[in-house]
């Protein structure tokens, strides 16, 4: 579904990625971990083109977006994205929130968006919350409205950078839960993430990123359990 | 000080401070106008635009407002006929060299006010697909207005001080209609402190009721 070949990002002399290769499956839930500083969220921001690679291509069904000529914002509607600082529009109600997109991008009706959006409100248990605002809303509420307002635009595969970093403790698992649900569908996932139970869960291949490259890559058993990489060794054993 | 002096003037002050409000909304909205067109190419991505705004701002924030109005009025020479009741070929001159100034002023306030909003909500916007105009227009703009709207309400009391030095191109504002009493009684501080009050009165109104609309626009966060 999503290809990486060769991927280089620089900002002025800092060299934050050197040399990205990877290919990303349908259904497959991606999880990326990593130092703060080995380039694991450039990586994927680069994605999406949130952040334009320096060099290398990213093929995303079948597409190479980094090809100026191809127009990125149709792309960018076949993948969510998911922030840790959450990034709702404050001044736009919940349900504004999630219907913005589908309203102007899809053309969908106001009835139909926001019959859309009240079903995926539900299903996180916030259709009481629809009309209230962003700033109502506690942590762990408004990252799973962010995730359903990227769902909205039903995606084909949906990137996380941190989404529980910003959240208080008690909140990280009502999000994480979400994650999960969305794994169990078959919703094909890239998690940039220190939550390395959520990894050894969920994930179905784990990458390990230092100083700009990915140093080792295996399923969570196989990483957590046996890791090659000496660098990997060493990040695991200080965080586990 | 003796005020009864003044009487049989008053016209002169009720029609200048009409002028002056007329002059200071009118120069606001151009104001406003030409300031957002700056702002917007100030943050576009073209170097040509943003080189001609920065110059612009630059050119007009760093020489006297007095040297500008007579440029204008000795630039643009127009027939002479009147328009509710004044005279047109020194308004338009002295309104443009206005708006043009304030243009330059509101446009920084209008760039502070888009730079202010979060990052994070352009990134948020663009990774659902919308396009840099609609995520300027849904989501930046609608934020940046709130941080906008009080210092555009200081630049309009500004506005209304800094329109009196039409008087000296001849616009009946209020500054010049006091000038003709000054003359014809010879009597310097009574027409003056008048003048002040009115001035004192229209900005200080608007102060506050712009600190009410801005105490209201915060409750709504």
């Amino acid at each position: 579904m999503i290809e990486v070949k060769n991927l280089h990002k620089k900002f002025g002399k800092l060299h934050v990625l050197q040399g990205i290769d990877v290919s990303i499956e349908k259904g497959e839930v991606v999880v990326v971990i990593g130092p703060s500083g080995s380039g694991k969220s450039t990586f994927l921001r680069c994605l999406n083109l949130l952040e334009q690679p320096s060099d290398g291509e990213i093929i995303f069904e079948g597409i190479d977006i980094t090809n100026k000529k191809n127009d990125i914002n149709k792309h960018r509607q076949k993948m969510g994205m998911v922030f840790q600082q959450f990034n709702l529009f404050p001044h736009l109600s919940i349900i504004n929130n999630i219907t913005l997109g589908p309203r102007k991008l899809k053309n969908e009706t106001l009835e139909q968006a926001e019959k859309n959006a009240r079903v995926l409100l539900k299903r996180i248990g916030l259709e009481e919350k629809a009309n209230n605002y962003p700033a109502q809303l506690s942590g762990g509420q408004k990252q799973r409205v962010a995730i359903v307002r990227a769902l909205a635009m039903s995606p084909d595969v949906m990137l996380f950078d941190e989404p529980t970093s910003a959240l208080d403790p008690e909140m990280v698992g009502e999000v994480l839960e979400v994650m999960k649900e969305l794994a169990a569908e078959g919703m094909t996932m890239v998690v940039v993430t220190h939550e390395m139970g959520f990894a050894k869960e969920v994930g179905t291949r784990v990458l390990f990123m230092d100083e700009g490259k990915i140093k080792e890559e295996a399923s969570p058993d196989e990483i957590f359990s046996n890791p090659k990489n000496d660098r990997t060794k060493e990040f695991l054993s200080k965080i586990l | 000080m003796d005020f009864s002096v003044l009487q049989g003037y008053s016209h002169y002050f009720i029609s200048g401070t009409i002028n002056t409000v007329f002059i200071a909304i009118l120069t606001v909205l151009l104001g406003v106008l030409i300031g957002t067109f700056l702002a917007l190419m100030k943050i576009s991505k073209n170097k040509v635009l943003k080189f001609l705004a920065s110059a612009y701002i630059e050119l007009i924030r760093g020489t006297p407002l007095l040297v500008q109005i007579f440029i204008f009025f000795y630039l643009i020479t127009l027939p002479d006929f009147k328009l509710f009741g004044l005279e047109m070929s020194r308004f338009i001159p002295g309104v443009a060299a206005l708006s043009i100034n304030s243009g330059a002023y509101v446009a920084e306030i209008i760039r502070a006010g888009i730079q202010a909003v979060d990052k994070g909500q352009v990134e948020a916007a663009r990774s659902i697909g919308l396009t840099s105009g609609q995520a300027m227009r849904y989501i930046i703009l609608p934020q940046a207005i709130k941080n906008i709207l009080p210092a555009l309400g200081n630049e309009f009391v500004v506005v209304i001080k800094e329109s009196s030095i039409l008087s000296v191109i001849g616009i009946a504002e209020l500054m010049r209609n006091t000038d003709i009493v000054r003359t014809a009684i010879f009597k310097p501080f009574e027409p003056l402190l008048v003048t002040a009050a009115i001035y004192f009165v229209l900005t200080f109104t608007l102060t506050r009721v712009l600190g009410v609309a801005e105490r209201r626009m915060r409750t709504s966060d």
